[in-house]
């Protein structure tokens, strides 16, 4: 909500100094003799660390060598912040000879940084990560604008820091906490990094110059390194805080699968007493990581979250969202839209789930940890409307009632010349087909599917699903919605179960068949999380909820040509006694003490894991096949940010193909003379 | 130039009883949370009016200029202007009479008017004799000095007082406006169980109004943080009786008094808003106004007498418009205190009175008791100060049109000795 005053005069204005407009990643500025380094790259929204960066300030430091100013300010000119990181693209391109010369070409350029004679000063606005963060570290100074942040995210590459960080944080703070923010790729946040010491002043961007000119003309003080930093300077003291992290991290990322981490506390265990030694280590273990399969298929997720990213462009000319149905979905939709903006009514015949509502989303707004005034802001946007109101005034009417096709029918008839002219109706159904609903839409062209996964706030994916008649400009609308929400929209046809569920179903069911045979479901899940999955089938069918579980089982097998496992029991007798799983803190598990964590009880069956997993594989073929998603990509994708599939597999498609195409299909034909019908392969793999 | 101005829509929260502990919501909380139903079920966008006018007494220290900051929670625009009146009880009218004159001035076209309160915030305060210590021992320099100045500490000095025991209180007279509600109940005539008994009719035909749905357009639910969704007001005794209101004691004059908590107005939080709009507006935005606002008054008289300021505001609308008592159909009196609204209503039939007070040959009448509060009032469902105005006027605009009647005043006593009147007729 910004006026027409501040419209003018822009929200921010970045002090740039000396520095006017130019070329090149890097502009340079003097006065007052303090020289300015700003880096802009064109053509981008956000600065990343690539070559010509690399080689810009290399000219540079030629001549500051040569010449020492009082003193060195480097900023960045973009809004957005400081620096993203190293191109990612770059990556791709550097083999893992290269990667190690190219390593050692930039820690020359930050060690040249380093020792410059003159104070160094880095001013950090927004976020300083990855490649960024390292130029950060080589600077003597460090000054954050309120809301900076620092992070080393490479680990969710596979990797970890590779330009001096592995050596110079642990130098500049206690190394406990060096170590966490490497290892987990969280980010510190202003007034944490100043906590910690990454920062030495915070302040407002109009007081930057004067912080720079107090700076450089010795008017501020700092602390020293406290004894913790020293003390690890004892090879024990590393050792055992050594063994101590790595316990911790074989438990978010076990070695087998994610060995960044583990090389991490390696080179520092060893090395952590000698700067130069540690960073010779770096680049080497760095390249190295580099070539690893498990770094290539988590830079291809980084990918194919862009490509998802991509297809969320565009403006949804949605100002106003209306949700019907205060329900845990209809709930936390709204939440999550209000959240990131939107103004959001939400519609139930009954006050207490609307109450319910609130105050849920109220605890979102903290798990995304905003502020006593963002927080006031985004419930203020949060209307609960019992009379319906909000459905005149919407531009996008999100039904999220439970999945009859009866009442949802009603519903619509009830909209039927109260929505706005242009207005969307978009249905969260997760089981019902679309062209069954569209009848009883008031305009079947501007009616879709709108599919979000649960938790809404963590799970990023937004299936965006047209019948045959939904008009293009709508699935288009929808998926910049999904964009402006910060979700990742994946374009599907209305195909039972659509794409996320047609996959999952099989997985979840064939898990309950395995219980049925006499397996424990924490072996089964155990199974499965060995394999890579953030939890097995039978919590996850938890989590999602049993009765939506069984309501998708059921209409998959009305519908579909492929048998599917025979429905479980089990199932229909817990969600007829009402433990639906988490929601009601009772399911297959106990959910009253939080998240289960299963640990296998005896032998794991020998074709478990893939009576589990193939059938998900060849669900997913079916649908390439069939067309349901654009591509293999924007199926892996999905499944990965739907389901949480195995990240460092790349995909089910991707892990597929790296197990042999061929192979799969035969070892489903091999399950299917065992096990049944359910397992035949798809005609589809002959083409994968 | 005087133009026609109309009240198009209102809506208010739920009056929450104050509960012995600061209620879920602070005033701009309580303007939001009816300001968002009431803008999302109007047809233009809420960037269409020209200001904001908010009644409040006591204000919050985080919501300086409560109007401004509810203006913006609401969106309506960076551009709104919003602006905070006080007047003690009438602030929630002196609102609207405030958009009603500059709309029919013609500087105005649309305006938000309204009016919150959230007494259950009401501050806890320092005696000024705690605060002068406090301010002394700051600036007492050694240790000898401090010492001294420690020898001066009472214990009362940590016993603080309720801001609004002290609100309550005429600053002139000292004396609480439960009092100058026993001043009128002993000039009057009224006893005790009249006034009980009127107590007990206020929470029978909220009661009623509750269960007949004749609120439904005008009452939004509210809801708080922590899940709870209010949806009535929650000070209604619907089993009041006789038996009950007789036995709390006298709450301001022991042990003789008449007034009690029974049968006063009850201590709450609320807020209410109403959209005025002059023709042009209506008509631009396609609207239907619920009344139109005919004319309004604001009257002084002596601050140990406030209550029967009703009187005095809303006599000289009557001679203005030329009318008489009949052709008033609907009265919205505020009950301040049931001795009070009887007062007003003796006070109109002593033909004394009205000679030598209000100037009229003889008296102006007896209101019959089923064009006054019909619905309720400030007994039964509470009185947030500053919002009481504003929701008289709504409930006057909601009534006359649910029973098809043409015209209605509400007014309301104001502590410190005024009175304030508004006439409306259906639109």
């Amino acid at each position: 909500m910004t006026g027409p005053v501040l419209q003018h005069l822009g929200t921010t204005k970045l002090e740039l100094g000396p520095v006017g407009p130019g070329d090149g990643p890097w502009r340079r500025g003097e006065a007052d003799g303090i020289v300015w380094l700003v880096l802009e790259r064109a053509d981008a929204a956000v600065n990343t660390v690539d070559r010509s960066v690399m080689t810009g300030l290399a000219a540079e430091l030629d001549t500051l060598e040569r010449t020492p100013p009082r003193g060195v300010v480097i900023r960045s000119a973009k809004l957005a912040g400081f620096a993203a990181g190293a191109d990612i693209t770059d990556f791709e391109a550097m083999s893992a000879e290269g990667a190690a010369d190219l390593l050692r070409q930039g820690h020359d350029v930050l060690d040249r940084l380093a020792s410059l004679k003159c104070p160094t000063l880095c001013v950090v606005h927004g976020a300083a990560l990855g490649a960024g963060f390292e130029i950060a570290l080589a600077c003597d100074w460090r000054i954050a604008v309120d809301g900076a942040s620092f992070g080393f995210p490479e680990v969710q590459l596979g990797l970890h820091p590779g330009l001096g960080g592995t050596f110079r944080l642990p130098a500049l703070i206690d190394p406990t906490e060096a170590m966490t923010l490497m290892l987990t790729g969280k980010t510190a946040h202003t007034a944490k990094a100043k906590a910690l010491g990454i920062v030495d002043v915070v302040t407002e961007e109009r007081h930057i110059r004067a912080a720079v000119d107090a700076i450089v003309a010795g008017d501020v003080e700092r602390g020293q390194p406290g004894l913790k930093a020293r003390a690890f300077g004892l090879d024990a003291a590393r050792s055992l805080a050594a063994r101590q992290m790595r316990s911790e991290t074989e438990k978010k990322a076990p070695k087998q699968h994610y060995p960044a981490p583990h090389a991490l506390i390696d080179l520092w265990e060893k090395h952590g007493d000698d700067p130069k030694a540690l960073q010779k280590a770096e680049i080497d273990s760095f390249a190295a990581l580099l070539d690893t399969d498990t770094s290539r298929n988590l830079r291809r997720v980084f990918f194919l979250r862009q490509g998802l990213k991509d297809g969320a462009r565009g403006d949804d000319a949605i100002a106003h969202v209306h949700v019907i149905g205060g329900g845990a979905m209809g709930a936390e939709i709204a939440a999550w839209a209000a959240i990131k903006g939107k103004s959001v009514t939400l519609g139930d015949v009954q006050l207490d789930p609307l109450g319910r509502a609130i105050k849920q989303a109220r605890e979102t707004c903290k798990g995304q940890h905003l502020s006593a005034i963002e927080t006031r802001d985004a419930l203020d946007r949060l209307m609960p409307d019992p009379k319906g109101y909000g459905i005149a005034r919407a531009d996008l009417v999100i039904e999220a009632v439970p999945e009859s096709a009866e009442l949802k029918a009603k519903i619509y008839a009830d909209l039927a010349g109260r929505m706005k002219a242009g207005a969307i109706l978009a249905s969260n159904t997760s089981s019902l087909r679309l062209s069954d609903l569209q009848a009883s839409a008031p305009d079947a062209t501007r009616f879709a599917g709108l599919h979000f996964f649960n938790p809404v706030s963590k799970m990023q994916l937004v299936e965006v699903v047209r019948h045959d008649g939904t008009d293009p400009a709508v699935v288009q609308r929808l998926a910049a919605f999904c964009g402006a929400l910060d979700r990742l929209p994946v374009q599907v046809t209305d195909y039972p179960g659509f794409l996320v569920n047609r996959a999952l179903t099989p997985y979840l069911m064939e898990s309950m068949v395995l219980m049925d045979e006499g397996v424990a479901k924490e072996t089964i899940d155990a199974a499965a999380m060995e394999f890579g999955m953030p939890m097995g089938p039978v919590a996850l069918s938890d989590q999602v909820g049993l009765d939506i579980c069984l309501h998708v089982a059921e209409s998959l097998k009305e519908t579909l040509d492929k048998p599917m496992p025979e429905i479980s029991r089990r199932l229909r007798d817990k969600v007829e006694a009402g433990n639906l799983g988490k929601k009601t803190g009772q399911g297959f598990y106990d959910w009253s003490k939080g998240t289960p964590r299963p640990q296998a009880a005896g032998e794991t069956p020998e074709d478990l894991i893939n009576r589990l997993i193939l059938p998900m594989l060849d669900a997913c073929v079916e649908c390439l096949r069939k067309g349901v998603a654009r591509d293999a990509d924007d199926v892996d994708g999905a499944m990965i940010f739907a389901t949480g599939f195995a990240p460092f597999r790349g995909g089910p498609l991707h892990y597929a193909r790296a197990r042999g195409v061929g192979d799969v299909a035969q070892r489903l034909t091999d399950l299917a003379d065992r096990y049944g019908a359910r397992f035949a392969p798809d005609p589809g793999w002959k083409d994968l | 130039m005087s133009r026609p101005v109309y009240l198009v829509d209102g809506a208010r929260t739920p009056f929450l009883k104050a509960r012995g502990t600061p209620g879920p919501f602070t005033p701009v909380d309580l303007a939001v949370q009816c300001g968002r139903p009431l803008l999302a079920r109007q047809p233009f966008d809420r960037r269409a009016f020209d200001l904001v006018i908010l009644g409040c007494v006591n204000v919050i220290q985080d919501e300086m200029n409560p109007a401004r900051v509810a203006a913006l929670r609401l969106g309506l625009g960076a551009e709104m202007v919003a602006f905070t009146v006080q007047i003690n009880c009438g602030s929630g009218m002196q609102s609207i009479d405030t958009a009603y004159r500059y709309i029919r001035d013609g500087s105005h076209e649309m305006i938000l008017a309204g009016g919150a309160e959230a007494l259950s915030h009401a501050p806890l305060v320092l005696r000024q004799s705690a605060v002068e210590w406090f301010g002394g021992m700051a600036q007492a320099k050694g240790i000898a000095a401090q010492a001294k100045m420690l020898t001066d500490l009472r214990p009362e000095f940590f016993k603080p007082v309720v801001g609004l025991e002290r609100g309550l209180t005429d600053p002139i007279t000292h004396l609480n406006m439960g009092q100058t509600a026993e001043v009128l109940a002993h000039r009057f005539g009224i006893d005790r169980q009249t006034a009980d008994a009127y107590a007990m009719q206020s929470h029978h035909r909220l009661a009623r109004a509750q269960s007949e749905g004749w609120l439904d357009s005008e009452v939004m639910p509210a809801f708080a943080d922590d899940g709870t969704a209010y949806d009535h007001d929650d000070g209604v005794r619907p089993d009041s009786d006789m038996a009950g209101l007789a036995k709390p004691k006298p709450a301001f004059e022991r042990p003789y008094g008449k007034v009690t908590a029974g049968n006063a107005s009850q201590i709450t939080d609320g807020a209410s808003w109403v959209i005025v709009a002059s023709e042009a507006a209506v008509e631009k935005h396609g609207l239907t106004p619920l009344a139109r606002i005919v004319d309004s008054e604001w009257a002084a008289l002596d601050p140990s007498v406030m209550g029967l300021g009703p009187v005095l505001a809303s006599t000289p609308i009557a001679q203005r418009q030329g009318l008489s008592l009949s052709d008033i159909d609907l009265w919205e009196l505020n009950e301040a205190f049931a001795a009070q609204v009887l007062s007003c209503v003796e006070a109109w039939a002593d033909e004394a009175f009205c000679r030598d007070v209000l100037g009229l040959e003889t008296a102006f009448g007896r209101i019959d008791a089923e064009r006054l509060n019909i619905d309720g009032g400030a007994i039964s469902l509470g009185h947030p100060v500053g919002a009481s105005g504003n929701r008289i006027v709504l409930h006057l605009a909601n009534a006359l049109k649910r029973l098809g009647k043409t015209r209605g005043i509400a007014t309301e006593c104001i502590g410190g000795g005024l009175g304030g009147a508004m006439m409306l007729e259906v639109a």
